[in-house]
């Protein structure tokens, strides 16, 4: 337990430059236990403040939207669904009409609102409500007030975090055009990680970093040729391609979990803007062992216990990775909703070459995998856990990770413990 | 379209899960895109159940339309029975496979599975969850139980029951079985099977064998229970046996249908009358409260509140429409218009403007009450986490009287401290903006309670803004927050009344003379 975590991410820099391993991934197809993109709603909507998501769906998606995160948020929240009824379907009622006059109640009720998102569900993609023209038609009568976009958080096409990348694609037309060599980082961080990572960033010496989204709508990152991004999700396929095709830049790496990941991706920031080793080392040293000495106090729990993943969010990979190598604990499986190679590619050439990597999901199966296996903890969704624990297993919600800071160097304790406290628990309790 | 923010019901293939989910040896297979799965955790997270509910998912994706939904359904199906080896099974759409139209039902049949396969129909796009879980138990009963034969009558055996309505996710569903099971035993009443909750489907085949039916939860059970009496001439009891009043009025009924006496019912105390009746309950008299849940729940609770605690009812209402009727002509009895609406922002509405002093509602009152600082107790669905206590607290019977009594009255400031806040209305410490002092403070009331004000004053649209003088504004602050709002509706009211402009201190007092408390 000496040395979990390496002295730098050279080592892993350099695993990272050979080619990748082959994989074999287990890929099935079956009942998914995982939320539908509307779910992301649940951190968008608080993250950009004058943003409004009007979900154009069923009761089912309210019914969701209330029920997903396990409370009810009644500080008066920035999403509202409008539910199609029967005459919508039937044709009584004009369906675009019928959007018009609840967009103009809502914008009516809520002046605030800067941004309105209008997002596609199930049943609106199934009746082909052209959401897209919508948007365009509302923002005529709305703009400049008001700006409209649209995207699809519908299950039929997005799981659970892709919701998000869906919402950040639609943004990226809105962008601003620049040439100016700017940094951008993509992806909703909470508030304080986004401020510690913007002062790492500033004692670097990397100016104009910028971060999407933002908690003001209105204050979008330029993007251009000379754009560079970085990815501090690993939800944003869609995202980082059409950044992309604007010209800008994605900066491959780990994703910022653990003091690895995190050193990894900031260095990938700093070779790109030209920040010297010396300044990288004297910048995020102390961070960077602040983080070891956090981990420290959590590896006792979890070093040699076993693992094993249910798909969620996409964050599954860099999550073993980072339990793995800086808490020393063993993979059983490890499942994700869809693994994007590219994106992927660092995190993947740092698993252990036995691990067993699943991508998308037959519940059933995946349970009897998780049973025979015994692991000491199972990372998975709110519908599994409790009947899991009744079966004598340890279990971690996975939905925790998507509303905690987690990311970055002063997190690194938070996130071990989040794994660490089921096991204390189940050792404290004598019920 | 309907514009809608939080709901109090879900989509009707949620009632079907809760029919399923309280059952055992029945199986859904549903007809669902990726994302469905969440109602799971309704019955896993908020409900605290061990096991996953029986239902399996399709899962379709959008590559799937148009090609193979109905292949991917007929596996799910297939799989689903040789997994769990169910007595029964259940099939239907949610909404969006609702609009592909694949016939689950047809698929189920062309599968030749040889057990009973229920095919139900839940329009998704006009019904709701307390319709779904009636109209899934309805079809369940019908499709299991109508082939039986009838019991022949013994009138040598004991009188034999059948209790119906209780599901998973139900307020205190699970308590309420057990003291009302455990009345009609002690009552002389044995009972044949209980059902959703803890049923099997072969336990709905022996319906038929009891006497009659007890209709616990008429939003679940009422059009079984007519089912029941029609084919096999089954009477079923009409009384909700919630508060001591309704719960003596039950014992009544289900003697008479059982065709025994009625006992004495001194054996069945409840401490709730004299609870109610000790000088200490004095202060309760009068208190303006509001209530609103299902139809059900809300008649019951306005019956205990007006005749057992002699609280004054000041809005009625439910969110089912199914149950409109029975409500609105109980509002029509206090003297008030009810309220149907599953619009929680006019419910919010309505208590902001009648500023009750306590209000009985749901988990969605619960969070107004807590944005406009005014004490509140849940008595109905939707429910939360904390709606499922781990200590036995049914709401029905003479436990349910006790428990009612305890949670209604708790959120209430007592009665003494009432008086000294009245008093002492600048004590640094010990002051109405800290709240009741049993627990542990609101502190931003005060504030709350003036907002609540202004909404309601806002609410009154045209009507024109009173000029309170500087004296007059400051009594009103001496009068604690918990009343405060309704003084100062009451003192501008009757200052219009008057064609007054401006509010002194007299006008304040002569309003006070003129209201009352």
């Amino acid at each position: 337990m000496t040395q979990l975590i390496p002295p730098l991410a050279q080592k892993a820099l350099s695993d990272c430059a050979a080619p990748p391993p082959a994989r074999v991934v287990l890929r099935e197809r079956g009942q998914r236990e995982v939320f539908c993109g509307l779910t992301s709603i649940m951190w968008l909507h608080r993250k950009m403040q004058d943003a409004f998501f009007l979900i154009v769906g069923s009761r089912t998606c309210a019914h969701l939207m209330q029920s997903a995160a396990g409370v009810m948020i009644f500080a008066e929240p920035r999403f509202a669904t409008a539910i199609i009824e029967e005459r919508d379907l039937a044709g009584m009622a004009d369906i675009n009409e019928e959007l018009n006059k609840t967009v103009s109640r809502l914008l009516e009720r809520r002046p605030e609102i800067k941004l309105l998102f209008l997002v596609g569900s199930c049943p609106s993609e199934v009746i082909k409500l052209d959401l897209g023209r919508a948007a365009e038609r509302l923002s005529m009568t709305y703009s400049p007030r008001v700006r409209i976009l649209n995207y699809s958080g519908s299950g039929i096409e997005t799981t659970f975090t892709q919701g998000e990348d869906a919402c950040l694609t639609a943004m990226v037309p809105e962008l601003p055009e620049t040439d100016a060599a700017e940094l951008v980082v993509v992806g909703a961080l909470a508030d304080v990680v986004e401020d510690q990572f913007a002062r790492i960033f500033e004692a670097l010496g990397i100016d104009n970093v910028h971060f999407l989204p933002s908690k003001k709508a209105g204050r979008l990152p330029p993007v251009g040729p000379n754009t560079k991004f970085l990815l501090a999700q690993p939800w944003l396929r869609d995202t980082a391609r059409t950044l992309e095709a604007r010209g800008a830049k994605h900066l491959p790496a780990l994703f910022p979990l653990g003091a690895e990941g995190t050193t990894h991706w900031l260095k990938a920031a700093a070779d790109a803007f030209g920040v010297t080793a010396e300044r990288f080392n004297a910048v995020t040293e102390m961070p960077r062992a602040r983080a070891t000495r956090a981990l420290t106090r959590y590896s006792d729990t979890l070093a040699g216990k076993s693992l094993f993943c249910f798909p969620d969010s996409q964050l599954e990979l860099p999550l073993a990775r980072f339990l793995s190598r800086e808490l020393g604990m063993k993979l059983e499986e490890v499942g994700t909703p869809y693994l994007h190679s590219v994106h992927m590619a660092e995190e993947l050439a740092l698993l252990p070459a036995d691990v067993r990597i699943s991508e998308g999901q037959d519940v059933d199966l995946q349970l009897d995998r998780c049973r025979d296996a015994r692991p000491d903890v199972t990372l998975c969704g709110l519908g599994l856990a409790n009947p899991l624990e009744q079966e004598g297993l340890t279990t971690k919600w996975s939905i925790e990770l998507v509303f905690t800071p987690i990311q970055g160097y002063e997190q690194c304790g938070d996130l071990a413990e989040l794994f660490a406290r089921p096991l204390n628990r189940r050792t404290r309790l004598a019920v | 379209m309907q514009l809608t923010v939080w709901t109090y019901e879900g989509p009707p293939h949620v009632g079907a899960m809760r029919i399923a989910t309280a059952m055992e040896g029945l199986h859904y297979v549903l007809h669902a895109p990726q994302g469905d799965t969440y109602a799971d955790l309704l019955f896993t997270m908020i409900e605290r159940r061990s096991k996953r509910p029986p239902v399996t998912y399709t899962t379709f994706e959008a590559r799937d339309l148009g090609s193979d939904t109905a292949e991917i359904f007929k596996s799910a199906a297939r799989g689903a029975y040789e997994r769990f080896q169910p007595q029964a099974m259940i099939v239907g759409a949610s909404c969006t496979a609702e609009l592909i139209q694949d016939d689950p039902g047809g698929l189920t049949k062309a599968l030749g599975l040889p057990i009973p396969v229920i095919a139900l129909e839940l329009p998704s796009y006009s019904k709701k969850e307390n319709w779904g879980a009636s109209e899934t138990f309805y079809r369940l009963v019908r499709g299991l139980a109508a082939a039986q034969p009838r019991r022949p009558a013994n009138r040598l055996a004991r009188p034999v029951c059948n209790v119906l309505g209780p599901t998973a996710l139900g307020f205190r569903h699970r308590d309420d079985v057990r003291e009302i099971t455990g009345l009609l035993f002690q009552l002389g009443i044995d009972v044949n099977v209980i059902a959703p909750l803890g049923a099997t489907p072969e336990d709905l085949t022996r319906l038929p064998a009891a006497d009659f039916n007890v209709s616990l939860y008429p939003e679940i059970s009422d059009v079984a229970v007519r089912f029941l009496e029609k084919e096999f001439g089954q009477p079923y009891t009409k009384t909700i046996p919630i508060g001591v009043g309704a719960t003596n009025d039950f014992i009544v009924e289900v003697c008479g249908l059982a065709g025994i006496e009625v006992p004495d019912l001194s054996a069945f105390a409840s401490n709730m009358p004299w609870w109610s009746r000790s000088v200490d309950s004095n202060y309760l008299t009068g208190k303006r409260v509001f209530i609103f849940g299902d139809g059900t729940h809300a008649l019951a609770a306005a019956r205990v509140a007006a005749d057992e605690l002699a609280f004054t009812v000041v809005g009625l209402g439910c969110y089912n429409r199914e149950f409109a009727r029975p409500v609105r002509e109980a509002a029509t009895e206090l003297g008030l218009e009810a309220l149907i609406t599953d619009d929680y922002l006019e419910v919010e509405a309505a208590i902001a403007r009648l500023q009750p002093e306590l209000i009985l509602g749901t988990q969605m009152e619960r969070h107004i009450a807590k944005r406009l600082g005014i004490p509140c107790a849940v008595i109905s669905a939707p429910v939360h986490v904390q709606d499922f206590p781990a200590r036995y607290a049914p709401q029905m019977g003479f436990e349910g009287a006790n428990v009612l009594f305890d949670t209604w009255v708790h959120p209430l400031i007592m009665g003494l401290e009432e008086h000294l806040l009245g008093m002492f209305r600048e004590d640094f410490e010990f002051n109405d903006s800290a709240g009741a002092s049993h627990l542990g403070g609101h502190g931003a009331a005060e504030k709350v309670a003036d907002a609540v004000a202004a909404s309601a004053q806002a609410g009154e649209g045209a009507i024109a803004v009173l000029h309170w003088a500087p004296e007059a504004e400051n009594e009103l602050k001496k009068i604690p927050f918990f009343v405060r709002g309704k003084a100062k509706r009451n003192t501008e009211a009757f200052a219009r009344d008057k064609h007054l402009e401006t509010i002194t201190l007299e006008t304040l007092y002569d309003a006070k003379a003129s209201y009352g408390r």
